[in-house]
């Protein structure tokens, strides 16, 4: 275990994982996965489809349909495990979803608001000109057109406008640690280099980030500090930038065949 | 057992009125021609006033209920121990103390005015709306726009009241216009002169009193030619001071090329049978639209309709109907198209909560000899969790070559996957549920004037809120 000697600090800040087992309708997706994730660091999770890794995502925000049977979650030593979905999000959590929701008849600017105010003292209004000087702001940087922000949330938008919406959403609300599940999917390079940018200009000392991806593509662009490679349910194997570049080259047989061996045997 | 039994009739009590002993001064429980006579003796009735509902109430008894096609739950209706008319002197007396605590803070949430709070909640009989109001009053007087109570209007003003009173909608239309025309009392008598565009809406609230709140409210609003008017009535205030039953009768006629819109905002408490009948009558160029959002109450059933008469006269009813825990609301639209080149247009959207049970019923009728008649009919249902139940009931009749109809119905959850989405980003299940919900209306809720339509997401949130727990 790397991080046994670490997480008991509570002054750490860090996202640990430990050892953490999830279901969902009695079947075992992840199967002891432990990670952690400082602040200041992008880490990649990289695997084939199917291994978790969405599952991965809605567990640490807090999806009430999958069971932690067991582990821990902790951020900054806190555990967040028995926390609801909106209390994790306030103390900092954000994840960009694979497959961002609808919302009809909400629009952008409304619901980003909503979201922000929820995240101010009770009693204490949101100021209407900072927001907007806010969020214009932020959408400059993700070279998004001020309409976009009278539209419906994610209703009837490309597969690209609804990423660009996760990184913009993440951009203005400024967490702590940010998941981002599949976000290069269905971008094209024009797109996937101005969301890189939206992400590389949020990095900084007090974001920590857990990138997950199965094309190495991304890694160009968002370069990351270390890469985990998840298999059915568990990180098998880990190291710097330049495995995503092995995997790239050998496939995830290559990890496959090189865990599946033991099991074989 | 019999201890729960006795704690849930407390429960029931909360928040009534406790009205005094003495029947001296109003009529009584049930109903008879005697009680007839008694409340047209205390308004002092002309003759054909108190003819008329004679000949109502009779119509009435022989009027089955409408049970074959609707809610059997109108069985539960005990018309023995209602009380049709209170008078003035008498007035239901509970302090502000008793009030119970979940209506004033919903009073608080909702930012009504202090005054108005005591009379809602019936701590006060009046309240004083004059000195307000009574600058556009003044104003809309000296257009010559007649703006009185129907009691009023029709001792007034019976040259122009008796020519459609009654008109619009027949005593014998259905059981329950047939009882309000029996014993009616409060509601408004507007006369709108020829081309006369009033500018500011006119509210229930300008000459609110006791009777206004009464159960069996009768509105009758006549703009003549090329003139304009709009109307509110009620409000989103929970209105949990009054009887089990209501049923209001409100009839609107449009002369050649007037406009009248009609906006009502009601949100009743959950013992509330709310049965209403609501027509317009439009001339040939003229525009009726009803906007009507209807919250709460154990039973609604409410079809606002346009009888559109004249050549190229315009129907429209926009309807958002939000049904809670056990309660049902049954509502709709008529359109009867009765010229050629009539259009008319229904959006409604019924949103249903846990045991919430909405319906729509939808009537559309062209006749065979009309031409270039449209319709355009949307019906959209929200469902928040599993129990809630929906129904759709077109009645389409479109006969004649032209004439083109267009219908279209979907029925939408709040799925959990979009509540978690909303959860992710920091907003309380509730705040989510209630940003559901109010994005669902939110096209309907914009063509409420602006007060109205802040009010309602407030209130679309106090329900949420408390649908989530
Ligand atoms: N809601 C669910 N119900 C049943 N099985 C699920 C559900 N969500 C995910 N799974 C299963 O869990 C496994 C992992 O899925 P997922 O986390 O989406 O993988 P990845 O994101 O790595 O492609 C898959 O076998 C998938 O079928
Ligand atoms: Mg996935």
């Amino acid at each position: 275990m790397a991080h046994s000697g670490l997480s008991f600090e509570s002054d750490m800040q860090e996202l640990i994982i430990q050892d953490l087992h999830v279901s969902i309708a009695d079947q075992e997706i992840i199967r002891g996965l432990s990670l952690s994730v400082p602040r200041g660091e992008v880490h990649a999770i990289m695997g084939p489809n199917g291994s978790g890794k969405s599952t991965l995502a809605k567990v640490l925000a807090g999806h009430p349909d999958y069971i932690v049977t067991a582990g821990s979650v902790t951020m900054d030593g806190e555990n967040i495990l028995e926390l609801e979905p909106d209390e994790r999000a306030r103390r900092g959590l954000f994840l960009a979803f694979q497959y961002p929701s609808e919302i009809p008849g909400v629009t952008i600017a409304n619901f980003l608001r909503a979201a922000v105010q929820s995240r101010m003292p009770e009693g204490e209004e949101l100021e209407a000109t900072d927001y907007y000087a806010q969020l214009y702001k932020k959408m400059d940087l993700l070279e998004m057109d001020r309409s976009f922000t009278s539209r419906s949330v994610n209703e009837g938008f490309s597969g690209g406008e609804k990423k660009r919406n996760e990184i913009l959403q993440m951009a203005l609300l400024e967490p702590k640690y940010a998941v981002l599940d599949e976000t290069d999917s269905g971008l094209d390079i024009d797109a996937l280099k101005v969301v890189s940018k939206g992400v590389n200009s949020l990095r900084g000392p007090d974001l920590g980030v857990l990138l997950i991806t199965h094309y190495q593509r991304l890694l160009n662009y968002i370069v990351p500090d270390r890469v985990h490679v998840m298999v059915r349910g568990r990180i098998e194997m880990s190291g710097g930038k330049d495995l995503a570049l092995q995997l790239e080259e050998k496939g995830y047989d290559w990890v496959k065949d090189d865990i599946d061996e033991p099991t074989l045997a | 057992m019999v201890q729960e039994n006795k704690s849930l009739e407390i429960e029931r009590n909360i928040g009534d009125f406790a009205y005094p002993e003495t029947h001296t001064h109003d009529a009584g429980i049930g109903l008879t021609e005697k009680t007839i006579h008694y409340i047209s003796d205390v308004k002092q009735d002309p003759d054909w006033v108190r003819e008329f509902r004679l000949k109502a109430y009779r119509t009435f008894l022989s009027k089955p209920m409408p049970t074959h096609w609707a809610s059997r739950d109108l069985e539960a209706i005990v018309f023995d121990n209602i009380r049709y008319y209170l008078s003035g002197g008498i007035q239901p007396k509970r302090t502000w103390e008793e009030v119970p605590d979940d209506v004033k803070r919903t009073f608080e949430r909702l930012g009504i005015p202090e005054q108005e709070r005591k009379f809602l909640a019936g701590v006060e009989a009046q309240f004083d709306s004059e000195a307000v109001y009574s600058n556009i009053k003044k104003a809309v007087g000296e257009q010559g726009v007649i703006f009185v109570g129907s009691a009023d209007g029709l001792k007034e003003h019976p040259e122009i009241f008796r020519k459609w009173f009654g008109k619009v909608i027949p005593t014998g239309d259905n059981k329950f216009s047939a009882l309000n025309s029996a014993v009616f009392s409060g509601g408004s008598f507007i006369y709108v002169p020829p081309g006369v565009k009033v500018k500011h809406p006119l509210q229930a609230y300008f000459r609110i009193n006791a009777e206004n709140f009464g159960q069996f409210e009768r509105t009758l609003i006549i703009c003549d030619e090329g003139s304009e008017l709009t109307y509110m009535e009620g409000c989103t205030a929970p209105k949990f001071n009054t009887a089990t039953l209501h049923s209001a009768v409100v009839e609107l006629v449009a002369m050649k090329g007037a406009k009248i819109q009609y906006i009502t905002v009601q949100n009743w408490s959950n013992n509330v049978f709310n049965l209403v009948t609501k027509r317009g009558l439009a001339h040939e160029e003229a525009e009726v639209k009803w906007i009507d959002c209807n919250i709460g109450s154990r039973l609604t059933m409410k079809y606002p309709g346009v009888v559109m008469k004249g050549r190229k006269a315009r129907g429209e009813v926009i309807s958002i109907a939000l049904a809670g825990d056990g309660q049902h609301q049954d509502t709709g639209a008529k359109m009867v198209h009765a010229a050629d080149e009539t259009t008319s247009n229904i959006i409604s959207k019924s949103i249903s909560i846990g045991t919430g049970r909405a319906t729509y019923r939808g009537l559309v009728h062209v006749p065979k000899h009309l031409k270039n008649c449209k319709n355009n009919t949307e019906c959209d249902a929200l469902l928040i969790n599993s129990h809630s139940r929906t129904d759709t009931y077109p009645a389409i009749t479109v006969r004649g070559t032209g004439n083109a109809v267009q219908h279209e119905a979907s029925v939408s959850q709040v799925s959990a996957e979009q509540i978690f989405y909303m959860q992710q980003r920091g907003l309380s299940k509730a705040q989510a549920m209630s940003l559901s919900v109010n994005g669902f209306v939110n096209d309907l809720v914009r063509q409420f004037p602006m007060e109205y339509s802040v009010e309602l997401k407030r209130l679309i949130e106090l329900e949420m809120e408390g649908s989530v727990g």
